[in-house]
Order: structure tokens, then C-alpha cells, then sequence
């Protein structure tokens, strides 16, 4: 499903250069659910970004789903994401004035999606989250672990081949967490692609494999048994 | 287009006008107050207009009158202070040689300008009218509404020195018992009889003449005061193309050589011209429509930079939104298109509200206007005007939506998504 070879992005400041991420190869097949850990600063969001189309490579190739993404303009960058990933952030990223529901449908805004059906789906997404009967209500009228649970949602609605998430459990309390990391079990037991970025041990665990990033190179990928979450909410 | 005419896009900017209410309310006004001083003001100065118009347009727009008075400067022979008089035959040259003429008429009048009223009655009735010696063409100049049954002077009354006349509403008035007619009855002029054949009405907005003025034919008037060839005054009206001040001069100069006055004697011949102060206040009421479009369009456009920088301040304020939006895949034009048909669609409502006000606001000055003798008719704002208003309202929202829209995907969606 993701193809990357010889990652190379640095950040230009002034006149220094930031190497972040020094060649990184790797290859993730669809169904499976990996961490990618490393300390503060390391790079994870970065890869995570690039991976995301979000952000550009300097050197090195990635493919996605057999697609070769290379100098994509921002219109057709937009089309991919909107087609191929689905984004959790840390910080959620509702849109504030939207209600639940409205903000899972946007995504199928996006893609041409008539109202109806749009507010259809985003129903149905809700309800897999456990919060249909949340959908009319605005963001600051519900919970971290809801808000990030119809992120999830909103994420999941444009059906992506593939799920990025920056952090998710990054704001929650532990218990929350685990029951946001139960949902993505769920998802990915259905068989989605998922990529959770954190440098919590016990979340990494939870996954199926543990990518570990350190001063911009890979220094471990190991497949572990998964932990579920179920057992802990 | 089709972006314009999908329900979903109305859905979107719907959406974030109505989140953002005290936002979109400031904005809206600022536009909604700059085109209803537009409307109010150039409603105003075009009431005006009509009012000056109809104050006129009884009256040929480029007329005049020509008088004779003394001469100040000696000239072949003449001494200076002469006594000028105008004569039948110096309209004739004027009509020969003068082509921009249309009509002239020449007038003799007893009971005006100072000299001795005609002692006029009927029966035991009588009364103080201006009696005026008139031409047919006197009405193509300064045209007199005759009631039903009458007639004003025609050429054989001229040509006959017929014993009729004209009579105003005053006279009849005063000199017919109610109910009585007139026309065809008989008043006693300077103890000549004379038949009624026309009542004229009286109309205030013609400035000149008054409702008790009776009109008998010129040469009927030369015999019952023995003037001879002598005229009071020309009346006279220039073709509509015609320069009436150049006109004016013309008529002047002609007016001297015949009479052997100086070329440079201002003073002989007296003149008033009716176009030169008509077009001086169209030019005045000209004036007021400029400044009030100057001050109204002015004043949209500070009310469109307005939204503009409001919607600036809102695509600085939701950077953030936006990256969201472009993550889940919305496309640099759609980012751009949102924003811009956000400021157009602001900006245009704010217009159509303020249009209506100031259609409402005109109305009502209308109507308190309606009884004061002011001039000021019909003070409504022409469709083209409105037409146009709405047009810069929907460029200067495109124009002014551009910034902020170009604003808001220069940044990149990973920059906005990291801000805070
Ligand atoms: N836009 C940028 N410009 C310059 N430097 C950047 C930029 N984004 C990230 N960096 C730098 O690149 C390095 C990697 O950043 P990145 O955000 O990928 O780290 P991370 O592994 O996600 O860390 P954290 O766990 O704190 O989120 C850091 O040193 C960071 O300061
Ligand atoms: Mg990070």
C-alpha cells in the first residue's frame, strides 16, 4: 500500500540546513496497523506529513496504492488526500462552528457529494463511533476523546485507502485513549490501512508493528503482538 | 459556474456567514450605508432636476425677450440717451436674417410695467387685468392652456382686427357670474366691446404672467391705442439646437445696425434670456448629481474595503480551518472561490438592502414634499443607476475578495494546519 525508498527532507533555515529525515525505506501492506515511535523531534511528524502529501520529500520516491507521488501541484495534491487519506490530528481540528455531523460530512463535500447522501454517510460514521446521538451538537459541547472519536469518523467517511494519525491519544487521558484506540483496532480489524504516529510505549503496543525513528533514520521496525484495548475500557 | 449554482456551495457560505453574525452584521452595514447614500443622494439631486424641468418646461427652454431703452454712446450723428423703440417691421428682419429664430412675437401690454391699467368690465363688473396685444405665436413660445370651448388668437382675428379676446381664469371669475359662459359673451375694454372666445388656465410653474392677463389680437390693440408700428417687446424662441446666448448677441447686433445705435452701446436694447438661466440651473442641478454620485459611489467603495479587511481578518483568523478544509481535500479555486463568493454575496445583500432603504427614504421625502412649493418631483432614481450600483457592488466584492481569498492558499496547508 505505502512504497518509501531513500527518504531525504531537510528544513532550510536562513542559512543553516535541518537534515530531519536522512533516507528512510520502508513498506507498509494494506491491513496493517503501524506505530511509528521516536523521541521529540525526530522527525515522525515530518514522515508523517510527507507521507500525507501535506509536505514534499526533497529526494527519495513514495508510492501510494502503485500511484507514484512526485511533484504534485497543490490542486492535485488536494484531489489525492482527499481520495486516498484520511487525517487524525492531535489537537482534533474540528471545524468549530460545525456541528458533528457537518464536520464528518465535509470531507464528501469535497468530493461532490449531494447533501443527502453526504449526511447519510456521515450518520452512519458516527454511529460506528458510538455518537450518533451527539451529531447535531457543536464541538465545544462534547468531550476530548468525543471529539476525538468524530474525527475518527470524519476521517474514515471519505472511505481512504489509507488512515494518518498525528498523535491521536496526544491530548486524551489514558482511559480515553485506550477507548480511541480501541476504535482504531476496530477499523483497522476491518481491514484499513492505519499509521499512528505517538511515543507512548503502551500505545505502540496496541499496533501491529513498531516503526522507530531516531535523528532521522530508522533504528527499528519490528512486528509485535498486538495489545488490545478492549480489555483496559 | 456550475460552483455558483451548486446547492452545497450556498451550503458552505451560508455556513460561515451565519457562524460569524456580528462579523457579517458590521460588514453588511458598512456597504449597506455606503449605497444608500448613493440611492438617497443621486434620488434627491434627480427630484430636483425633475423639479427644475417641469418648472420650465412650460415655457420654451432656450426663449428670451428683447426690449428697447436709451442709447448711452453718441453715433452718427445721434445725440446719447436716445429713446429706442422697437417696431413691427424690426421682426421681420429678425425672421429674415436671423435662421436660428423659430418664433418671434411681437407684444404691446397696457396695465403692466408700470403703465396705465385699461379700465375693463361687464355690466355693472369690473376689475384690474393686464391687456396684452398678442400674435398667434405667442403660444409656440410660451404655450397657454385654453379651457375646453375656446379658442386663443388666431391670424384672422390679425388679419381682421377682430374685437375678441382671451380672458384668465381671474377675469372670468370676477367678471362672469358662476355657472355663467363665457365664451362667446362680451367685456367692455376702454369702452369697446370685445367677445370672449377662450379662458386660459392659469399655470403657477410657468413663472411669468398671471391668471387675470387678457390677450386681444396686435392689431386690434394698435388701433384701440393708435400705437401704430410700435412694439413693447419681442418674445422670441431659438431652435432647440441652437446656441441662445450667440442667438441672443445676434439679435442685438441686428437690432442696433437697423437703429443706428453704436456698436459697442450695451444699453439700448435690453434682453433677457430664459436658456442662459434655465442651463445655468441645469447646470447647478448637474452639479448636486455629480457630487452625490462622486460622495455615494465613494462611500461603497470605503464600505467594500471594509469587507474586504473584514474578510481578512477572518481568513487570518481561520488559517487554521482552512488548512483543515484543504487536508480533507478542498482545492486551492475552491478555497478561493469560497471566499471570494462569500465577499460578492455580502457585499450584494448589503446593496440590496440599502437600495431598498433608500428607495424608501425618497418615497417619504416625496411624499412630505408633496404639498411645499419647492421644486422637487418624482424623486426616483433611475433603473440604470440601480442596475449599475448593483454591478460595482458585485466587482468590488470580486475585486476586494481577492486579497484575502489570495491570502488564505498562499499559505501552505501543513504552515496553516500548524497554526494555533
Ligand atoms: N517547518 C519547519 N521548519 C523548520 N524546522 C522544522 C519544521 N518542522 C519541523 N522542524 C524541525 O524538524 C525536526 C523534526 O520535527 P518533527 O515535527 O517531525 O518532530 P516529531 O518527531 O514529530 O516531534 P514531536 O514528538 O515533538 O512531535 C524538529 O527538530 C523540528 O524543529
Ligand atoms: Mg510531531
Amino acid at each position: 500500500m505505502i512504497e518509501i525508498n531513500n527518504l531525504h527532507k531537510s528544513y532550510k533555515m536562513g542559512a543553516n540546513s535541518l537534515h530531519v529525515l536522512k533516507g528512510l525505506n520502508f513498506s507498509i501492506k494494506e491491513g496493517e496497523l503501524v506505530a511509528i515511535m521516536g523521541s521529540s523531534g525526530s522527525g515522525k511528524s515530518t514522515l508523517l506529513n510527507i507521507l500525507g502529501m501535506l509536505d514534499e520529500a526533497d529526494s527519495g520516491e513514495y508510492t501510494l496504492d502503485g500511484v507514484p507521488i512526485k511533484n504534485l501541484n497543490e490542486t492535485k495534491a488536494a484531489k489525492y488526500r482527499n481520495k486516498f487519506l484520511g487525517f487524525i490530528f492531535q489537537s482534533f481540528n474540528l471545524i468549530n462552528y460545525k456541528s458533528a455531523m457537518e464536520n464528518v460530512a465535509l470531507p464528501l463535500y469535497y468530493q461532490k457529494v449531494p447533501r443527502k447522501q453526504r449526511e447519510e454517510k456521515a450518520i452512519k460514521y458516527l454511529s460506528q463511533v458510538g455518537l450518533k446521538e451527539w451529531a447535531h451538537h457543536l464541538p465545544n459541547e462534547l468531550s476530548g476523546g468525543q471529539k476525538q472519536r468524530v474525527a475518527i469518523a470524519r476521517a474514515m467517511a471519505a472511505e481512504p485507502k489509507v488512515l494518518l494519525a498525528d498523535e491521536p491519544t496526544g491530548a486524551l487521558d489514558s482511559k480515553t485513549s485506550y477507548e480511541v484506540m480501541d476504535l482504531i483496532q476496530k477499523i483497522n480489524d476491518d481491514g484499513n490501512t492505519i499509521l499512528v504516529v505517538t511515543h507512548e510505549e503502551d500505545i505502540a503496543h496496541m499496533c501491529k508493528r513498531i516503526v522507530h525513528l531516531k535523528d532521522g533514520v530508522i533504528v527499528e521496525d519490528k512486528k509485535v503482538d498486538q495489545v488490545r484495548a478492549s480489555q483496559y475500557v | 459556474m456550475r460552483f455558483i449554482l451548486d446547492r452545497n456551495t450556498w451550503q458552505e457560505i451560508f455556513g460561515s456567514i451565519s457562524k460569524n453574525k456580528i462579523r457579517t452584521v458590521i460588514t453588511v452595514i458598512g456597504v449597506l450605508w455606503g449605497i444608500f447614500i448613493y440611492i438617497a443622494l443621486s434620488g434627491a439631486a434627480k427630484g430636483m432636476d425633475n423639479g427644475f424641468e417641469s418648472m420650465f418646461e412650460i415655457i420654451a427652454k432656450n426663449s428670451m425677450f428683447v426690449w428697447a431703452q436709451n442709447t448711452s454712446m453718441p453715433h452718427e450723428g445721434f445725440k446719447t440717451g436716445r429713446q429706442m423703440q422697437l417696431r413691427l417691421g424690426d421682426a421681420t428682419m429678425i425672421e429674415n436674417r436671423i435662421p436660428e429664430v423659430e418664433f418671434i412675437a411681437p407684444r404691446n401690454v397696457r396695465g403692466f410695467f408700470g403703465s396705465t391699467p385699461p379700465s375693463i368690465g361687464r355690466g355693472n363688473k369690473s376689475g384690474s387685468y393686464p391687456l396684452f396685444g398678442d400674435f398667434p405665436a405667442f403660444t409656440k413660445i410660451a404655450p397657454k392652456k385654453i379651457y375646453d370651448g375656446g379658442r386663443f388668437l388666431n391670424d384672422e382675428d390679425i388679419a381682421q382686427a377682430r374685437k375678441v379676446a382671451v380672458i384668465g381664469e381671474r377675469a372670468q371669475r370676477e367678471l362672469f357670474d358662476k355657472g355663467e359662459e363665457p365664451i362667446g359673451g362680451y367685456i367692455k375694454i376702454d369702452n369697446v366691446y370685445f367677445q370672449v372666445v377662450g379662458v386660459h388656465k392659469f399655470d403657477q410653474s410657468g413663472g411669468f404672467g398671471g391668471d387675470g392677463d387678457i390677450f386681444i389680437p396686435f392689431s386690434t390693440f394698435r388701433k384701440l391705442y393708435n400705437t401704430g408700428d410700435e412694439v413693447g417687446w419681442f418674445s422670441i424662441a431659438a431652435y432647440d439646437d441652437a446656441d441662445v446666448v450667440k442667438v441672443e448677441e445676434n439679435i442685438i447686433n441686428l437690432l442696433k445696425n437697423i437703429h443706428q445705435v453704436h456698436p459697442d452701446d450695451d444699453r439700448a436694447f435690453g434682453s433677457f434670456n430664459l436658456g442662459e438661466q434655465f442651463n445655468k440651473i441645469v447646470g447647478f442641478a448637474n452639479g448636486i448629481t455629480f457630487l452625490s454620485l462622486i460622495v455615494g459611489i465613494a462611500t461603497i467603495l470605503a464600505g467594500v474595503i471594509g469587507i474586504g479587511n473584514i474578510l481578512l481578518i477572518s481568513v487570518k483568523e481561520r488559517t487554521k480551518e482552512l488548512g483543515v478544509r484543504r487536508a480533507l481535500g478542498a482545492t486551492p479555486a475552491e478555497v478561493r472561490n469560497q471566499i471570494i463568493l462569500e465577499s460578492v454575496f455580502l457585499t450584494v445583500i448589503a446593496g440590496i438592502m440599502g437600495i431598498i432603504l433608500g428607495a424608501a427614504t425618497l418615497a417619504l421625502i416625496n411624499n412630505l414634499t408633496q404639498n411645499i412649493d419647492f421644486p422637487y418631483t418624482n424623486p426616483t432614481v433611475p433603473i440604470p443607476y440601480v442596475i449599475g450600483a448593483l454591478v460595482i457592488m458585485v466587482v468590488l466584492g470580486t475585486l476586494i475578495g481577492l486579497i484575502p481569498a489570495q491570502r488564505a492558499v498562499s499559505i501552505k496547508p501543513i504552515d496553516a494546519l500548524r497554526e494555533e
